[in-house]
Parts: structure tokens; C-alpha cells; sequence
């Protein structure tokens, strides 16, 4: 029992996650090493890679910011319509990626909201940087706030309150007590935000144009080399983006393994 | 924002001696709406441009409905697959002990974090006629790639961790008590894990495999390269709103995102409904 149990698991993890995993590193190696390097360094790759690295670094840092916001007012005060409040900042996880860049295109896109205004100004959101990053955003919202706002609750408010009685101002309450409890659980929320800010393909691709060399962030030049059938650079760039992965998958399992404690009381999928 | 002053704490029961109410809670609902839900509701009054018919037409498009179809009865079966394979993942990573838990383990959240699109040409690699899996499958005559079935096995992928995820914590809290009790009053391993173990599991089973199949109707990145995406056939509805979109159909990319974002709120609806339940149980 125990044993056919174990192979059954063992067998549908290999199948289904272990084998994809397997066949992205193979394939980018099929014609040996020197060409995978070539196609990730090559000027397309580098500029993808670049956006890449650049959305990441404008939208982490914001939601990151926001999710001690929201989980500081959430955790540390009570007030009317908390629920309600928790379940809109969940939303965008139960929103479809393509919903989520199709939105932005409502608003900003030639036929969106703003669209005329904005082409007469020539500035330009869709098809550029800024609707890239207001996408990235979208995706990734929930990931610091949702893993802040429990840890946080859990911790109570008697610390705080003990640093303000003694006449601590607000951000040296924060810095000095807030911030050394929860680093762990706030570093565990901005690597899975930022994996996810990375590696978005859906919403991204919807708002981004496509544009090699100039709105291609790294899933999508995958994406444009693959239907160009250049499937070793595809699979070149695609394995970049799995080791990011597993460095994240890793990190992540040895957070939980040494921070237990520090990271969250519900634990998280 | 109006909205800051609904937010008020409850200053008649306890006055809070920390600061920074105001400030955090205003920076919330402000980043929240900009964000969120100022766009979610230009989405909403979008499809309603050419009143509640043109609304219809399109929702009752013939390709439209074989779309939605294929994404909700795809993520249907996907999550149905990890509703079974899911708990025996969760029972062996929690109950035994043996070289390489860790690994595997780690290995569960994969879909989590490798990115769809990388998910996506794997898959099709995969399961292409001339890939490790479909060269084999398609000499049984089992065709993946380019079909429902490849649908099908992208939205199995993506679902996993779910379930997993969701019944692992339970199942660790699970006393053996239960299962020892039921053991020495003569049930066989069978009927205790039937009637002891399972009817414990199923408030976190049911909500796992929601979540997988909430977060599969929704997929897109993973699904497309390996659909084949024949209109009408293995055309995924996410797909055809970026299709509509390139189109500058805005009103009728508009209208099939309405209707994802309300099947989205029923299934938040339903999860909470059935949290309420499950702790009504306890």
C-alpha cells in the first residue's frame, strides 16, 4: 500500500513537473552550450532581459510598500469593513492575466478611457513601459500584503504599543520593532512577488506590443523567438527563467525550513 | 478618496496609542483603487457600449461559447485530476519518510513559480508528436499536442500546488487517534481512511480544488502553446480576448472579461460560503 502510494505520488510529480523542468534544459542544450550562450547574450535577449530586471524593480519595491501599509492598518487597528478590505486586495489573484492587462487597455489604449488625451500629449502607457509596470503591478499585488497581514495579526500589538508608551515616534516604532519581526515574512512575500513580476507572461503580453528589442520582457521574447521556430534561443531564454525559479523554489524551502516560526502562522500555498 | 472615511476605526471602544492610521490606511485605499479596482470597474462599464444586446451577441457568439466552454470544461477536468492524485501527493509527503521528501516537496510549488510561458513550450515539447511523451502516446494513438487533451494536461500543471498546498496543513494537524481508534474496533485500513481520514479531508480538498480550477480558468501562458488554438476547437476564452483586442474589438474583449471576472466572484462567493461551513462543522 505504502509503496504503490509512493510511486503513484512520485510518478505524477515526475510526470507532470519534473519532466517539463527536465525537457527546458534539454532543449536549450540540444546543439551544446556555446549556442544557448549566444542566443541569451545576443542584443534582443539582453534588452529583454534588462526590461526584464527593470519592471521588477519598479513594481516589487511598490507593492512591497503597500503590503506594510495595508497589513500595518490591518494588523495593528481595528476598524468597520476589514473583511470586505482583505478580500479586494486578494482580488487580482482570482483574475484572469489577460483581464488584468485588458483593463489597463480599457483605460489607456487608443480607444480606452484616456486614449485620445494621451496620443495628443504623445505619452504613451500601452505598448510601453509604463502599462508593462502598471500590469506587473496588477499580477503581483496581493503577494507581500497577504503573506504581511497574517504574520503581522498574529504578532499582536502589544510591542508597539509598549515602544509608543515609552515615547517612541511612530517610525522608530516601525523601524526598530515592527520591522526585526516581521523581515523574514516580508522578505518571503517580495521573492514570490518578485518571481511572479518576472516571469508574468499573460497581463504583460497583452499590454506590451511586442516590440523586439523595446517592450519584449524575457517570458515574452520566449514567446517571439518560439513562434519564429528558433527553439533553441527559445528554450535558451526560457531556461534562464527556470533557474530563476528553482533559486526562488530553493529560497523559499529554506525560509520555511529555518524561519518557520518568523514567517506566518496560517501557512500559505 | 471617499472611500478613506468609511474605513473609520472604532474609536468608541478602545483608542488605539499607535500612530499611523491614518497615513497607512489612506496610502491603502489609495494604491488599492488606482491600482485595482478603478480599472476592474472601466472593465465592467466597457461591454455596455452598444446596450445589453450587443452585450448578448457577443456572449452568445458560436466561437465565444465553444471558448468559454473549453476553458471552464478543461479546468473542470483538470482540477478533477488533481482532486485525486493531489491528497495522495499531500498523504505521502506528510505520512512517510523517505530520501529525497524534501526535494519532492519543493518541487509541488514548481508551478508556482516557473513561469507560465516557460511552462507552456515545455509542455508542448513534451507532448508534440516528436517529444519524449507524445511520440510514444501518439503510436497508441493518443494525440496531446494541438488538442483539448493538451489543454487539458496544461491546466492539470498549473492546478497542482493547489491542492496539494491546501490539504497538506490539514492533513498534518490530523490526529492518528481517529484513524487507531477506528483501526482497533476492527475497520480495515480501507474503510478508516473512507470513513475517518477522507470526511475530515474534504472541506480542504473541496477548497483546493476550487482554487486549482478558479486559477485554471483564467490560464493563459501555459495554455497556448501546446492548444494548437483552432478557432472553436482549442481556442481558450483568455485567448480569444487578446485576439478581439488586437482587433480593437475593445467592447467585445471587454464582454468575455466580464464574464470571467463574474465567474470569478462566484467562486470567491462559494469559498467563502464554504469556509463559513467548514468552521461550522468543527
Amino acid at each position: 500500500m505504502r509503496l504503490l502510494l509512493c510511486a503513484v505520488a512520485v510518478g505524477f510529480i515526475g510526470l507532470f513537473l519534473l519532466l517539463p523542468l527536465a525537457a527546458v534544459f534539454t532543449q536549450a542544450l540540444k546543439q551544446g552550450l556555446s549556442v544557448a550562450l549566444a542566443a541569451i547574450s545576443e542584443p534582443d535577449a539582453v534588452a529583454a532581459i534588462r526590461l526584464t530586471l527593470l519592471v521588477a524593480a519598479i513594481a516589487v519595491p511598490l507593492n512591497a510598500a503597500f503590503g506594510i501599509a495595508a497589513s500595518w492598518a490591518i494588523a495593528k487597528f481595528d476598524f468597520w469593513g476589514k473583511g470586505i478590505l482583505s478580500t479586494l486586495i486578494d482580488l487580482p489573484f482570482s483574475v484572469s492575466p489577460v483581464v488584468s492587462g485588458l483593463i489597463y487597455v480599457l483605460i489607456f489604449g487608443l480607444q480606452g478611457w484616456f486614449g485620445p488625451e494621451l496620443r495628443d500629449h504623445g505619452i504613451k502607457i500601452i505598448f510601453a513601459l509604463p502599462g508593462i509596470v502598471l500590469a506587473t503591478m496588477f499580477v503581483t499585488f496581493p503577494f507581500v500584503a497577504r503573506e504581511l497581514i497574517p504574520l503581522m495579526t498574529d504578532q499582536g500589538r502589544a510591542e508597539e504599543e509598549a515602544a509608543a508608551t515609552l515615547g517612541a515616534s511612530g517610525f522608530q516604532t516601525f523601524f526598530r520593532v515592527t520591522l526585526p519581526n516581521i523581515k523574514w515574512g516580508l522578505l518571503y512575500g517580495v521573492l514570490l512577488c518578485n518571481a511572479r513580476a518576472m516571469g508574468e507572461f499573460g497581463a504583460v503580453s497583452v499590454v506590451s506590443g511586442h516590440i523586439r528589442g523595446l517592450t519584449n520582457t524575457m517570458p515574452l521574447h520566449v514567446e517571439v523567438l518560439y513562434n519564429d521556430y528558433q527553439f533553441v534561443g527559445a528554450f535558451a531564454v526560457a531556461s534562464l527563467l527556470a533557474l530563476l525559479a528553482i533559486v526562488t523554489l530553493t529560497f523559499k524551502s529554506f525560509l520555511e525550513w529555518r524561519y518557520a516560526d518568523e514567517i506566518a502562522a496560517v501557512h500559505h500555498h | 478618496m471617499s472611500l478613506t472615511t468609511t474605513f473609520i476605526p472604532k474609536r468608541s471602544r478602545s483608542r488605539s496609542v499607535l500612530p499611523g492610521f491614518g497615513l497607512s490606511m489612506g496610502f491603502t485605499i489609495f494604491y488599492l483603487s488606482v491600482i485595482v479596482l478603478i480599472p476592474l470597474a472601466a472593465l465592467v462599464i466597457r461591454p455596455w457600449s452598444a446596450g445589453f444586446d450587443g452585450f448578448w451577441r457577443v456572449a452568445t457568439d458560436h466561437r465565444v461559447l465553444a471558448a468559454l466552454r473549453l476553458s471552464f470544461g478543461a479546468a473542470a477536468i483538470g482540477a478533477g485530476i488533481n482532486a485525486v492524485f493531489g491528497p495522495i501527493v499531500a498523504w505521502v509527503l506528510i505520512r512517510y519518510r523517505f530520501p529525497g521528501k524534501r526535494l519532492l516537496d519543493a518541487l509541488v510549488d514548481l508551478p508556482f513559480a516557473l513561469p507560465t510561458a516557460v511552462a507552456g513550450i515545455a509542455l508542448s515539447a513534451l507532448y508534440a508528436p516528436n517529444g519524449w511523451l507524445g511520440e510514444p502516446l501518439s503510436r497508441l494513438g493518443i494525440k496531446v499536442a494541438y488538442t483539448p487533451l493538451g489543454v487539458v494536461v496544461a491546466l492539470t500543471f498549473i492546478g497542482l500546488p493547489f491542492v496539494v498546498r491546501t490539504i497538506q496543513p490539514v492533513l498534518a494537524d490530523l490526529s492518528q487517534e481517529a484513524e487507531e481508534a477506528a483501526a482497533t474496533l476492527g475497520a480495515t485500513r480501507l474503510q478508516t481512511i473512507g470513513r475517518v481520514v477522507l470526511p475530515m479531508l474534504l472541506p480542504s480538498l473541496i477548497t483546493g480544488t476550487t482554487l486549482a480550477f478558479a486559477r485554471a480558468v483564467g490560464e493563459y501562458g501555459s495554455v497556448i502553446f501546446i492548444a494548437g488554438n483552432l478557432p472553436a476547437i482549442s481556442e481558450i476564452a483568455p485567448l480569444l480576448i487578446v485576439i478581439k483586442l488586437e482587433q480593437f474589438d475593445y467592447a467585445g474583449a471587454a464582454t468575455i472579461g466580464v464574464i470571467m471576472l463574474a465567474a470569478a466572484f462566484v467562486i470567491i462567493l462559494a469559498l467563502n460560503l464554504l469556509q463559513n461551513w467548514a468552521a461550522s462543522r468543527r
